[in-house]
């Protein structure tokens, strides 16, 4: 019901892709593996569910018309049918008793519940567990008890599958009198139905109905990484001044699609158990972000009485620090196994904040200084470029400026925190002198660049982002490039999804991963061996590269590339990389956490057996820069930027390379 | 309530370089960005909680050139009820007393129960609250980080020397000077900018207030701005180059020399 008085969210484009999604997450359980055994439980469960579907209704037609049957399921494919079946029931009975062992005895900590959030759904599941193994008992006695007495009275019986729950059954009956057989027979049908009816009408009030709703909140699933959802669908830029309210500020200012996610969370608690806010103690979890809003529709919208939207939601249900403390990271959304969208619904709860003024402190000045000067530091705009700028670098090399005198084909949007910040300024270097070397013919922005505001938008103030946007789009339409690079993964995804109108972005993994398979890329062999002899480098994946935009190999190939380099994968990588801490703003935000994410990444590293973290992301190093010393693990562990690494390696063609010492130079060796 | 709170624009420490001019008598001003000084936006939120707790009215009034516009839009972006911009060449070159002088020609004009002021601006003297409640007649309490409205009169707390808090009953009208961290001011977008972007800010100007023109100004101002220099830099700070470990006993040791550990 409250789903009719959602926000707008146009759903109903390309069917075939959506129909792709249906057949490979919802039919094909793509996600489930990744649990290897809750989701194996799974698979072999749905699959039993879909094969017993037809069975059920057979059965429930046997009783009133006996010698009814499916059509298309007669003979010799209605017995291999009713063979599979036995053996589904009997998997799926299985399944049921290891999965409320599980519930029961194991209890994964995914599953609990803390107690502020209520009692815990374990009470539910195992109630579910046994009703649906009941109706596996039901369904394979009244297969047995009518095969044996057809046996009994010499009547061509139905084939059990051999060691099914079925046929050991039919085995324990077979020498009971035919009128306990049928009494037997009567009474698991019964049972069945019952069962059977029950089920369906108590689905809608337990996590079962995830199973109906997950087959639309799939097919409507987002189709685009890396992208957020606009203010208000159907609203354009021009008129976003005309809308009242921004942002979701009380439940039916949450689209329709969201409401859907709500009904469909299966409450697997896959996406909390990944999410790196909840395990550093931030207080964020995002399966209470679905559970807490689907207890909100249950009490606000009951099945007889009057709908309720009630009070705003932050100060309500969710808290200011639970909504702040998302990084957008994505890893919940690329665990969930129904798809259910986590980052839309933040920003858009964000905007609802921004809106009424609710801001921490720590973030106002950086997105005041955002909208002065366009960068959240306060820096001047005419030192922008000044990364550019020092001594030793314009020895090797000149970076031009595309203010209208200089022409170029390639812009290198380099971003406030590598402009500004003093070791990230050497990120910008690094760059810069690959490009050169490679030859590129690329400038700068200079002092016309501003913020990406990436994490101005995805911190929910739209307008501001909105106006970097257009300012940034203004200078690079006037540069007239026809291509852009970046070093900063936030500017990337920015450029690439939140931009429109602007020439193709690639960051600088992609274009150096081509340069080396193209054979443009060298590296010098003998002295990497010795230095690199005592190093074991770890790739950390950024979340805006590797998560939200699919690059993972690039970076990797570089790496590979290296001669002598020795790389180790930490176990937690690619779509599964742990965040570090977060970019942009969230820089700025003192969040109240038990640890640092960084610090626990930096941990994951060492037990990887890495002593060099290598990351494509500046605010990947800040985080995991600060974390090494936090840590105390100065002097064990270093972090370096891929573009440093290929810089420090890079043969120089015509000339010796000019390269900074970084203090990973240093380590190890 | 009717609350007037006195705000004014600064550049804002936090986004400008300050650098000297070559002549060496004022900063470079060229590139500044200005905002709201910080206290005085802890004024006008203290104000809107005030009129949301008791109803009534915030007025936010800024003696300033026509830039001045541009922090009253904030504030009434925050909530404000009025702004107005007091303006008027004879007003260039005021000092305290001067702008004091202004602001109580204006605080007379209107009928307001509460007057506020930020502590000081950053780049000001912290003169000007204390001499508005002198000229007005009104009482007077500085440095304010709590307030409590009661019948006819405020109950307010003062940041005092060592953290700790002072209370004192203030009759009303009064003039408080707000301390910041009273409050957490609400943030302002350019969203909200927008919105207010046509509601009309009313200037006044020396002939509008009754100002006579020899009370304000360069030529009255009796304090004088004659220099500016930054400071050399002394010795005294005392740089640790040990080990971690090393420098956290040494560092404790110090603090235990000076009596910081009890």
């Amino acid at each position: 019901m409250p789903l009719l008085r959602a926000q707008r969210d146009p759903r109903f484009d390309q069917p075939f892709v959506r129909l792709g999604g249906v057949f490979k997450f919802w039919l094909g359980q793509w996600k489930h593996p990744r649990y290897k055994f809750a989701g194996t439980l799974h698979i072999l469960i749905f699959a039993g569910f879909i094969l017993l579907a037809l069975r059920a209704f057979t059965v429930l037609i046997v009783g009133v018309s006996q010698n009814f049957v499916m059509p298309g399921l007669s003979g010799r494919t209605g017995e291999i049918y009713d063979l599979v079946t036995d053996y589904a029931a009997t998997v799926v009975f299985l399944c049921m008793v290891v999965a409320a062992g599980r519930r029961l005895i194991f209890k994964p900590a995914r599953y609990a519940l803390p107690a502020k959030y209520g009692k815990g759904h374990t009470a539910d599941a195992v109630f579910l567990l046994g009703l649906i193994a009941l109706l596996m008992v039901a369904d394979s006695l009244f297969a047995a008890s009518r095969s044996a007495g057809h046996l009994q009275q010499g009547q061509p019986a139905e084939a059990l599958a051999a060691l099914s729950l079925p046929w050991m059954l039919q085995i324990a009956i077979g020498s009971m009198p035919l009128a306990t057989l049928r009494e037997l027979n009567v009474g698991a049908y019964l049972v069945h139905e019952i069962a059977f009816y029950f089920l369906l009408c108590y689905r809608p009030f337990g996590i079962q109905f995830h199973v109906e709703t997950s087959l639309f909140s799939i097919y409507f699933s987002k189709l685009e990484r890396g992208t957020l959802k606009p203010v208000r669908w159907g609203v354009s830029d021009e008129h976003l001044d005309q809308v009242k309210s921004f942002g979701v500020k009380t439940f039916e200012d949450f689209t329709w699609k969201h409401m859907l996610d709500f009904y469909s969370c299966a409450d697997c608690g896959r996406c909390a158990d990944n999410c790196p806010a909840n395990t550093v103690g931030r207080p964020l979890a995002p399966r209470f972000l679905t559970t807490k809003a689907r207890d909100y529709v249950f009490q606000h919208y009951p099945v007889s009485g009057k709908a309720n939207n009630g009070k705003p939601l932050i100060g309500n249900v969710y808290s200011e620090d639970e909504i702040w403390s998302c990084t957008t990271c994505g890893a919940c959304e690329e665990e969930c196994p129904l798809l259910v969208e986590y980052i839309d619904k933040i920003v858009d709860l964000r905007r609802g904040m921004i809106d009424d003024g609710n801001v921490p402190q720590s973030l106002q000045k950086p997105l005041k200084a955002l909208e002065s000067r366009g960068n959240p530091y306060g820096k001047i705009e005419k030192k922008r470029g000044d990364w550019a700028k020092t001594p030793e670098f314009l020895q090797d090399n000149k970076v031009k400026v595309l203010d209208g005198k200089n022409g170029a084909d390639t812009l290198y949007f380099v971003d406030s925190i590598t402009s500004y910040d003093d070791r990230m300024q050497s990120i910008g270097r690094a760059t810069a002198r690959i490009l050169t070397r490679l030859g590129k013919n690329f400038g700068i922005l200079g002092a016309a660049e501003r913020d990406s505001g990436h994490e101005v938008r995805r911190f929910g103030e739209e307008m501001l982002f909105t106006a970097l946007r257009d300012h940034n789009t203004e200078a690079i339409k006037a540069s007239g490039v026809q291509r852009i690079v970046t070093a900063d993964p936030h500017a990337f995804n920015a450029l690439k999804h939140d931009y429109k109108d602007v020439p193709p972005v690639e960051h600088i993994s992609q274009v150096l991963a081509r340069e080396a398979r193209a054979g443009n890329l060298r590296f010098n062999a003998a002295d990497n061996w010795l230095e690199n002899r005592d190093r074991v480098y770890a790739y950390h994946d950024p979340c805006y590269l590797g998560r939200h935009n699919q690059v993972y190999d690039d970076p990797r190939d570089v790496l590979d590339a290296i001669p002598g380099l020795h790389r180790v994968e930490m176990k937690r990588s690619r779509d599964r990389s742990f965040c570090c801490g977060g970019g942009g703003l969230m820089l700025f935000y003192e969040p109240k956490e038990e640890q640092r994410m960084g610090v626990v990444r930096v941990r994951m590293a060492a037990e990887a057996g890495a002593n060099v973290i290598v990351t494509a992301c500046p605010f990947c190093m800040v985080n995991v820069e600060d974390a090494i010393k936090v840590a105390g693990m100065e002097g064990k562990m270093s972090v370096i930027d891929l573009a440093e690494v290929v810089d420090q390696h890079m043969v120089c063609e015509g000339g010796p390379a000019q390269t900074e010492k970084l203090e990973a130079a240093t380590v190890g060796g | 309530m009717e609350i007037l709170v006195c705000a004014r624009r600064v550049p804002d420490a936090s986004e400008n370089e300050i650098e000297l001019n070559i002549a060496g008598n004022d900063i470079e001003r060229e590139e500044f960005v200005y905002s709201v000084n910080e206290a005085d936006n802890y004024a006008v939120e203290e104000a809107l909680q005030i009129r949301d707790r008791v109803g009534g009215n915030v007025t936010v009034v800024t003696v300033d050139g026509e830039e001045g516009e541009e922090i009253l839009r904030r504030e009434l972006a925050m909530g404000a009820n009025q702004a107005a911009l007091v303006s008027d060449e004879a007003f260039n070159g005021s000092d305290g007393e001067g702008v004091a002088t202004i602001l109580k020609a204006f605080v007379q004009k209107g009928h307001y129960h509460l007057i506020l002021t930020g502590v000081q601006a950053d780049d000001g003297a912290a003169q000007v609250g204390g001499m508005l409640a002198a000229m007005l007649d009104y009482p007077f309490a500085s440095l304010v980080n709590s307030i409590s409205v009661e019948e006819g009169k405020l109950k307010v707390s003062r940041e005092i020397e060592g953290g700790n808090k002072e209370m004192n009953e203030i009759d009303l009208p009064c003039v408080l000077s707000i301390q910041t961290g009273i409050n957490e001011p609400r943030y302002v977008g350019m969203r909200g900018i927008r919105q207010v972007a046509s509601v009309p800010i009313p200037t006044s100007t020396a002939a509008d207030l009754g100002v006579d023109h020899g009370a304000v100004g360069e030529a009255a101002a009796k304090v004088k701005r004659v220099d500016y220099f930054v400071p050399a830099a002394s010795k005294g700070a005392e740089m640790l180059h040990g080990s971690r470990e090393e420098n956290a006993d040494k560092v404790l040791e110090l603090v235990a020399a000076k009596g910081g550990l009890k």
